[in-house]
């Protein structure tokens, strides 16, 4: 089935620019708002999340995707409910109760919430849950493909390797995981962390999926992969990224892994995404 | 009683192409190798990974399935815990888990392989029910419900083999979220649930033979449990005996006691329980419950 996929012939590389600078500026509004937000590792994914939405994923009608997202990363959810807002699954409104009394979106995306396929937040979780929709999907024959985008720290996670195995072992050749790999945890560069962490590649490919590494902030490298001869197996790509991507100040710095900036930081971060405050 | 329980959801699978079966490494033989054979893409085998279990059982039933997941009680709960917690109770999803051989029926295999707290914890996961027949008649009838009627995570103690019949007359029927009279009287009412329903049967017995009219109930839900019929049992009887074989705590007997305290009724209450304690003791399942204190003569001896 994977060796199907193909991107939407309407998403356009620019367009998709656009829009990805306008959920950083977003997201940096919202941020003078609340404290909790995840900014950095949401700025990691936006090119990642925005391919998904836009070029991979097919409706099945008006309401309703055919294929399955999970964001298994669930920090970066904020980026998925802008993303859901745009698709109509979210109000503004929803948008502006974001971690506030009666509103319903969360830090984390909650199963139940219109869009949302799973609730996630605690790392390790995505991959096991995708494995299991991939399989209904083999049962049911629906032709369905389920993405799941996933974290380095999750990675690190024995329960994605468990279902990595898995899903190889059930032949799912209609999951693709994607890995935003920022490099960048609570403790510093992975690099140095955990050296051991590396080689990535030889680890997913020795646990028999089809691997692929292109640069996460590029739509045209993400799309590239389809474009390439599939093999009927489980379908990873790693994409490699900056976490804080495209302000200058937070890239590749761990406090911005949950720190909203100040007014002051918020001004200047508007203005290097071509924005007057 | 796992190979009732296998042939009881091959049937319910045979009328549902929803119901799944995910296990981890362990299975039931007899009736499981049908279902495997019949519906092998519903049948899917984790190998040693119970995280992966739950992780899938989860993803099956975001789709609408009605996922099984089946192996040794310590894996299927402890070891797979904060998926079982978010994937299936926080999702509030209808997988059934069955933790098999559960409380120290793995007596000579020491405690990793035996599930002492299991009740306390899967209760206290909110969306949780918890259920754990006391026969294979039983584990039929709870069976059925988890594969036609159950709307959430259930999590179902089982024992092994060999659990003898008890409720083919019981006065009342198996009902989901009601504690199930076998036998009715007035002077004591034995509680018990779960493989050691036996023993409160043979306690019954023995306290027959003194004339007395007692009553023998089966809770087998232990959550929800059902308060109004614990209150009626509390108001309706002179004395209470709770046999379980689980921890003190968090079990059968501190929920009954918690009832009595809530609603002022004032009884005799004894339980006899598993004790606090780890006991590196390898022997049969009846030794070690007696090293415990859940023995006939052990209890009889209290009373």
């Amino acid at each position: 089935m994977i060796s199907n996929i193909n991107i939407n012939p309407e998403f356009d590389f620019e367009q998709s620019k656009k829009r990805c600078n306008l959920y950083r500026k977003r997201i940096l509004d919202i941020s003078q708002t609340v404290s909790a937000l995840h900014a950095g590792g949401a700025f990691s994914c936006a090119e990642i999340l925005d391919v998904i939405y836009y070029g991979l994923m097919r409706k099945k009608n008006e309401n309703e995707f055919l294929d399955d997202f999970i964001l298994s990363k669930g920090h970066s959810s904020i980026l998925q409910y802008l993303i859901l807002n745009d698709f109509g699954f979210l109000s503004n409104e929803d948008i502006d109760l974001y971690c506030k009394p009666g509103g319903k979106l969360g830090c984390h995306p909650d199963y139940g919430v219109p869009g949302i396929g799973a609730s996630t937040g605690s790392l390790g979780h995505g991959m096991g849950i995708a494995t299991g929709i991939a399989q209904s999907f083999k049962i049911s024959n629906s032709g369905s493909i389920v993405y799941v985008v996933i974290s380095d720290g999750e990675l690190q996670e024995g329960s994605t390797w468990e279902s990595m195995m898995m899903a190889a072992n059930l032949n799912l050749d209609n999951i693709v995981c994607i890995l935003d790999h920022n490099g960048s945890q609570s403790f510093g560069s992975t690099k140095e962390t955990h050296p051991k962490f590396y080689p990535i590649r030889e680890k997913i490919e020795g646990f028999n999926w089809q691997c692929f590494e292109v640069d996460g902030h590029s739509q045209k490298e993400i799309c590239s992969v389809f474009d390439q001869k599939i093999e009927k197996k489980p379908l990873f790509i790693i994409c490699n990224t900056v976490k804080g991507k495209g302000i200058s100040f937070m890239e590749n710095k761990p406090i911005w892994h949950y720190r909203s900036p100040s007014k002051e930081e918020y001004k200047i971060a508007l203005k290097e995404l071509g924005y007057s405050s | 009683m796992r190979n009732y329980f296998a042939e009881a959801l091959y049937n319910e699978a045979k009328q549902d192409s929803k119901i799944c079966v995910v296990v981890a490494d362990i299975s039931p033989a007899g009736s499981m190798q049908k279902f495997r054979e019949e519906f092998p893409d519903r049948f899917i085998n984790c190998g040693v990974a119970e995280q992966s279990m739950i992780g899938i059982a989860a993803g099956l039933a975001l789709k609408g399935y009605r996922p099984f997941c089946y192996t040794i009680a310590t894996f299927t709960i402890y070891r797979p815990f904060e998926m079982v917690r978010v994937d299936l109770c926080y999702q509030n999803l209808p997988v059934t888990i069955i933790g098999m051989g559960a409380g120290s029926i793995y007596s000579t295999l020491g405690g990793t392989h035996q599930s002492i707290e299991d009740i306390s914890i899967a209760s206290s996961i909110p969306n949780m029910q918890v259920i754990a027949p006391c026969d294979p008649l039983e584990m039929k009838e709870a069976t059925k419900w988890c594969a036609t009627k159950n709307r959430g995570p259930v999590y179902m103690r089982l024992g092994k083999v060999g659990e003898p019949i008890l409720t083919q007359n019981a006065i009342d029927k198996f009902d989901f979220g009601k504690i199930r009279y076998i036998e009715k009287g007035t002077e004591t009412a034995i509680l018990s649930y779960g493989v050691t329903t036996k023993l409160a049967k043979e306690l019954h017995d023995e306290l027959k033979k003194k004339g007395k009219k007692n009553s023998l109930i089966s809770c087998h839900t232990l959550k929800p449990l059902d308060i109004d019929g614990v209150k009626d049992i509390l108001n309706n009887h002179e004395k209470i005996i709770i046999v379980e074989e689980h921890v003190p705590h968090g079990g059968l007997s501190s929920r009954v006691k918690e009832i009595a305290q809530d609603y002022k009724i004032n009884k005799d209450i004894k339980s006899f329980t598993l004790q606090d304690k780890f006991f590196h003791f390898y022997g049969n399942h009846n030794q070690l419950l007696d090293l415990h204190g859940l023995s006939l003569k052990k209890i009889l001896e209290k009373i």
